[in-house]
């Protein structure tokens, strides 16, 4: 192939061409904006060079949900192609760029942006810290992400999309049947964000670890902090396997290495079970900060503490060690023994009993409890049913003898499918609606919002239980057309509807943005839904510097305690509060990774080996920079806090 | 002057390259393969050790609890997933 052959899109059409303009116009109007209202240095100083965890939370939030829409089109384009039998839509090979495509940004680029932007905006607040441990890095964590994003997006406009699904199994991803740079652009932009996501896990224990305010014992913190502790543990200790693994695909599609060739001593299996070895891991990372966020809001509107703390911790951390016991049920089919087989799926059943034990615990504290139906309440109860199918089927498919029959079917996409999208996606809006007001000093509309859930939950229902049918039918999952005389016509038909439903709710919940920025009150207090923890005893908007007076704590539900029980959080006067300084230095570095993201895609050595030296001097530059923060005084403070209503 | 020597980490410093020289002896020397791995591991294990305790100070804190709970977890799961990696994909398999 001729070098500038490799930049066209293999198979293009006239959407794309499109979608290429679209983007072009986009970027236009976006730099044209910036500058007629002069933002530049806005944008520059006040956000991409901020080192402040909760403007780093909001941009992550922001890079959510830009490519929940990109992943929910794609979705969209998936479901209307096999609404009717024999569709010509979408050819084969679109649907595989678009199903592949889907997968990766929903899993890598949404929803881990997303728990990402949580624990960002709210772990600092609940331990009562002033940021995180390493702000710099926070900063740098947020940009290499981005910048995978965006490489990674990329690849749809120029060279052409990853088309070997989500996981890219070898010999499939190989370059002898991937041809294109598609799967190069893959290995690349995931390898650039899992650098980031492995630096905010370390970031992220460090600052529980070691910056909880005094008092707040490891057992008194709030749940969603214990198990943001869970999910960072399980990044730092799951990462570094896909890193090894995607390095060492780079490595077989650009420098012809044999790790997972069929031939000269590779093995193409261990991909399948390095990705797993990660991939399963993963499942927890996202699951649960979302099990977190549900133990804040279910206490909160149930109006009861919650039940079996102990229990709730104990089950998280067996869940975070059981969870690297069982990567082999997700390719029971591919080869192995009875033996192995069964001793995968007992660690798979075993892992259903912690995380049985945590529905019960929430059941439990909603036992008795006068329930307040607000919208992140909603999302909580809508979870529990939901969730619960989603998991007893993954039994089902955790079962190896059983599982020849349903896997790879539409039963496994009906089964992930339920489990992820109340586990994460009802979490992050009920998170995002929850913590809206801390945020953004103002409450998004409740009547809207009631819509957006029954809505998302009543699509999200329509949409995926149809597929166990057409599943255990014999409905192959990825297949880009079937048939009429299958029979799976009216299932899918079923499943493109309630794909609409889950659409109208996503654009309700971008109109309830819309709406309650511009007509919502902004006199709502610090503490609207009478909530329980840290992050409601600071002041909305939340000020740089968090809390003026250091918090003192002596219960696991310390706000609460202070409101009802005359417990005293801020003793003494006001301090001098030392906090970091911004920098663009992470910014121009990961602007650089994506310089040689994109050199590696196409082999482009000489510019390639220019960015490295680049990434070295950026990092040298660090080594050698004297920063020492910046101090606000004590009359700042004071001029601060009498401008929000004076310190309690 | 004898307080402000270095001593342990000096030690550390010239036991670690020991323990490379033994490790580099394995390309150099005609042992078997059984020997070979064994002088690897068991030297790499040693070698991890030694940078932990000497030159990145754990158990020197207060906190050495939680940082020695973080190695031993580590370590766990390294092992699965070696073990299960060989049990899945050469030992079990068919």
């Amino acid at each position: 192939m001729d070098f500038f052959d490799r930049f066209a899109i293999p198979h293009p059409s006239p959407v794309i061409y499109a979608s290429m303009v679209a983007i072009g116009l986009t970027v236009i109007a976006i730099v044209a904006g910036l500058t007629y209202f002069k933002k530049w240095g806005y944008l520059w100083r006040e956000w991409i060079t901020t080192v402040d965890h909760k403007r780093i939370g909001i941009m992550y939030l922001l890079s959510a949900l830009l490519m929940l829409f990109r992943g929910g089109v794609d979705a969209l384009m998936m479901r209307a192609q096999t609404a009717v039998p024999e569709n010509t839509l979408l050819d084969a090979q679109h649907y595989n760029e678009i199903f592949t495509t889907h997968g990766v940004v929903m899993i890598i680029f949404m929803a881990m942006a997303f728990i990402i932007a949580l624990m960002n905006f709210v772990v600092p607040l609940q331990i009562g810290a002033r940021d995180v441990a390493f702000p710099r890095l926070n900063n740098l964590s947020f940009w290499l992400y981005f910048m995978g994003a965006m490489l990674f997006n990329l690849s749809f406009v120029i060279g052409g999309s990853p088309s070997a699904g989500w996981t890219s199994y070898f010999p499939l991803a190989g370059n002898e049947f991937s041809e294109s740079v598609g799967t190069n652009y893959y290995m690349l932009a995931i390898q650039i964000s899992g650098i980031g996501t492995l630096m905010t896990g370390i970031n992220f224990i460090a600052t529980i670890l070691k910056m909880r305010a005094p008092g707040m014992k490891l057992m008194k913190m709030p749940m969603f902090t214990w198990s943001a502790l869970i999910t960072n543990l399980i990044i730092v200790f799951a990462f570094p396997v896909l890193t090894v693994a995607l390095a060492m695909g780079t490595m077989d599609r650009l420098f012809g290495s044999n790790f997972f060739t069929t031939t000269d001593g590779g093995m193409d299996m261990l991909w399948a079970n390095l990705f797993w070895v990660w991939g399963h891991p993963e499942v927890y990372i996202l699951i649960l900060p979302a099990f977190g966020i549900y133990s804040e809001i279910i206490p909160t509107f149930a109006r009861r503490n919650l039940y079996g703390y102990k229990s709730m911790v104990a089950s998280m951390v067996l869940i975070s060690l059981l969870s690297f016991f069982v990567w082999v049920h997700h390719f029971f089919t591919m080869g192995q023994g009875a033996l192995v087989n069964s001793i995968f799926s007992i660690s798979t059943m075993a892992i259903a009993v912690p995380t049985g034990i945590k529905i019960f615990n929430w059941l439990f504290t909603l036992w008795k409890g006068k329930i307040k139906f607000t919208v992140p309440m909603l999302y909580s109860l809508g979870f529990l049913p939901i969730f619960t199918i989603g998991g007893v089927t993954g039994v089902m498919l955790g079962m190896s003898a059983a599982d020849y029959q349903y896997h790879n079917t539409m039963f496994l996409v009906a089964h992930f499918h339920l489990v992820i999208i109340p586990g994460v996606v009802f979490a992050m809006i009920a998170g995002l609606t929850y913590w809206w007001p801390k945020m953004f000093g103002f409450m998004l509309n409740e009547r809207i919002g009631k819509w957006t859930f029954w809505f998302i939950a009543g699509g999200t229902c329509l949409a995926f239980f149809p597929m166990f049918i057409s599943g255990l039918d014999g409905q192959a999952r990825r297949m880009y057309t079937y048939s009429e005389a299958t029979g799976f016509g009216i299932w899918n038909m079923l499943s493109f509807i309630g794909a609409l439903g889950l659409a109208a709710g996503f654009v309700l919940l971008v109109y309830n943005i819309y709406y309650s920025t511009r007509y919502a009150s902004r006199d709502i207090g610090d503490d609207p839904w009478d909530a329980r923890s840290l992050e409601w005893a600071t002041h909305n908007p939340v000020p740089e510097y968090n809390f003026a007076i250091t918090p003192q704590v002596n219960s696991s539900e310390a706000f609460w305690d202070s409101k009802k029980n005359g417990h005293t959080l801020f003793k003494g006067d006001y301090k001098e509060i030392h906090m970091p300084n911004n920098s663009g230095v992470p910014f121009i570095m990961s602007i650089i990774f994506f310089v040689l993201g994109f050199a590696l895609v196409f082999s482009m050595w000489i510019v390639a080996i220019v960015s490295l030296i680049g990434i070295f001097a950026c990092l040298a530059h660090r080594s050698f920079e004297k920063d020492h923060g910046h101090h606000i005084s004590v009359e700042e403070i004071e001029k601060t806090e009498a401008e929000m209503r004076g310190a309690k | 002057m004898k307080e402000l020597f270095p001593r342990k980490q000096v030690m550390g410093f010239v036991f670690s390259l020991v323990l490379t020289a033994a490790a580099l002896l394995v390309y150099f020397l005609d042992m078997s393969f059984a020997v070979g791995m064994t002088v690897l591991l068991v030297t790499a294990f040693i070698q991890a050790g030694l940078q932990f305790i000497v030159f990145m100070h754990a158990g020197e804190t207060e906190d050495k609890g939680l940082i020695f709970t973080n190695i031993y977890y580590g370590l766990i799961i390294a092992l699965v997933t070696v073990f299960g990696t060989l049990l899945a994909m050469v030992w079990g398999y068919i």
